[in-house]
């Protein structure tokens, strides 16, 4: 007889049954639902590889849609705002804030979560070294701190400049500690784990 | 986030029919327009998403460049032509935002943001500028990030693009298209300040659409971008200034001071300008020049140290851009 492992994800789907149990069946807050005859969207998103129809309200963001509707709850809600990154994904290979986006803005893109990077046999080389360097403590923005540094990375083989850049008109970029931390700043780790994902960012950069 | 209807249009003449519809508001990167939308301080009925719009081109235009609206804040910093000829434009976006954001924010949009006055943020305090008539929160409350240039007892807010700062440095228009036509717009003027309707941030008339920022020729002499923020990055200003300073030997030829951080729109140091033309490279000149930018700023009780810091900034800046040119 095999028990049925406990695991942090089991745990959180199924939160929608822990939470009729509380006053009001377990909504706490809602914005009000669209009025009647207003339009839902057809919303095509190919994600991790594999292409999704959805029907969406078309207030939903790309980051609900991952984790609400796809049930790809690796990208983190953290602020909801911009300013933390834990939502970072891939669209079309580049790096974005996805409680920013509109999922029927990103109608026809290529989205990559951290769920799509590697697995648990397989990790990405991003993930393999923050795990080498301990590139985290409690690890909710450990999602967002991966996709942005493999989008990072990509940013400077493609040669764009930082603000630390000393030559902006140079047309290969170095893979610094200081070009790290100045492109890693919209990923913000509460646990400060940050010599540790900066010292994972070069060792998956080849720079250790 | 209130209801809203979406729609797509393939190109700039069905996207100007569209704006048309009741409650319309044009989308580009959404960075700040959907942040707005989330705490109801934006409320579309309808939005018409252009970031897909065919505008997405820099390209050379006699002897300057123009820039699609739609071409992310990246996408400009990195061009080559803007690093070259443009390294103040280049500095000055690649100091705003995060990687992330500027992915996906647009020109357009980097110019229509709106202020991170904390007030307008939040929906449970008086805010002229979110609620017209409703009062100023910021006037007697903390206003340490507010404006010491051209406020009002309306609004104080200042205009957070670090962009238009050094597109107000190099003399840029804005191109902007509605139903009646096209017309271009000097910078300057694109931004207005906040006098008694501080609910408008520019003089866009409604179901205009900008369709790109058009640069005159590079100037000549040194670009430089100098930021002092609360944080080393990812921040935004507490002041700004984009200096372009031409020399001639040891004399100034002429030079350009545009201040962010200080006032509703970014703001040109004309009578420090007006000093330095034709002078004599001196020790203390840039220091003057500074005290001349902030000459009718006002603080308004913790916003008082931008007034010194502003004037250093300019001088910091001015001297940094008379050292690029030696180099």
């Amino acid at each position: 007889m095999s028990k049925t492992p406990i695991t942090r994800r089991g745990l959180l789907g199924g939160g929608t049954i822990l939470g009729t149990g509380l006053p009001g069946g377990g909504v706490l807050a809602q914005s009000p639902p669209p009025e009647a005859g207003a339009m839902t969207v057809d919303v095509g998103l190919t994600v991790n590889g594999v292409h999704h129809g959805l029907r969406l309200d078309p207030r939903t963001t790309l980051l609900d849609a991952l984790r609400e509707h796809l049930g790809l709850t690796g990208s983190k809600k953290g602020c909801d705002h911009g300013q933390c990154g834990a939502c970072t994904v891939l669209v079309d290979g580049v790096r974005r804030n996805s409680c920013l986006n509109l999922a029927v803005s990103c109608d026809d893109r290529e989205i990559t979560t951290i769920e799509g990077l590697g697995s648990e046999q397989a990790l990405h080389p991003m993930q393999a070294a923050f795990a080498r360097h301990d590139g985290f403590q409690c690890g909710f923005c450990t999602p967002g701190q991966i996709c942005s540094a493999v989008g990072m990375l990509a940013e400077l083989k493609r040669g764009l400049p930082s603000a630390v850049t000393p030559q902006l008109a140079a047309a290969t970029m170095e893979v610094a500690e200081t070009e790290v931390r100045e492109r890693m700043s919209g990923n913000i780790c509460r646990c400060a784990a940050y010599p540790n994902i900066v010292a994972a960012i070069l060792d998956a950069a080849g720079k250790t | 986030m209130r209801a809203f209807t979406y729609e797509r249009p393939a190109d700039v003449t069905a996207a100007l029919v569209a704006i048309g519809k009741p409650g319309a508001k044009f989308l580009g990167g959404g960075t700040n327009l959907l942040d707005l939308m989330k705490i109801e301080a934006e409320t579309p009925q309808h939005l018409v998403d252009v970031s897909r719009l065919p505008l997405d081109q820099i390209a050379e235009e006699n002897g300057g460049l123009r820039i699609g609206a739609t071409i992310t804040n990246s996408d400009l910093a990195a061009d080559p032509r803007v690093r070259e000829r443009y390294p103040v434009l280049s500095r000055a976006v690649l100091n705003g935002a995060s990687g992330q954001l500027r992915n996906q924010a647009t020109t357009g949009g980097n110019l229509l943001q709106r202020t991170r006055c904390y007030y307008f943020y939040d929906p449970s305090t008086p805010c002229n500028k979110r609620v017209p008539g409703s009062g100023c929160s910021a006037l007697k409350g903390f206003n340490r990030i507010h404006a010491v240039l051209g406020g009002s007892d309306a609004c104080i807010a200042v205009h957070p693009s670090d962009m238009a700062v050094a597109l107000s440095a190099l003399d840029a228009e804005v191109e902007v298209q509605s139903a009646q036509g096209r017309r271009r717009i000097g910078i300057a003027d694109f931004h207005r300040l906040p006098e008694s309707k501080p609910e408008k941030d520019t003089i866009l008339a409604d179901g205009e659409l900008i369709t790109a920022v058009i640069l005159p020729a590079a100037p000549a002499g040194g670009q430089v971008y100098r930021k002092v923020r609360d944080r080393a990055s990812y921040d935004f200003a507490l002041v700004s200034v984009a200096a372009v300073l031409d020399m001639d030997g040891d004399r100034i030829r002429s030079a350009r001071i545009a201040m962010g951080g200080v006032a509703h729109k970014p703001w040109r140091a004309i009578e420090a300008e007006r000093q330095l033309a034709g002078a004599e490279l001196s020790d203390d000149i840039f220091t003057a020049a500074g005290e001349a930018a902030v000459k009718d700023a006002q603080g308004r009780g913790h916003n008082d140290f931008k007034i010194a810091l502003a004037a250093r900034t300019v001088a910091r800046a001015l001297t940094e851009a008379a050292a690029q040119k030696k180099a």
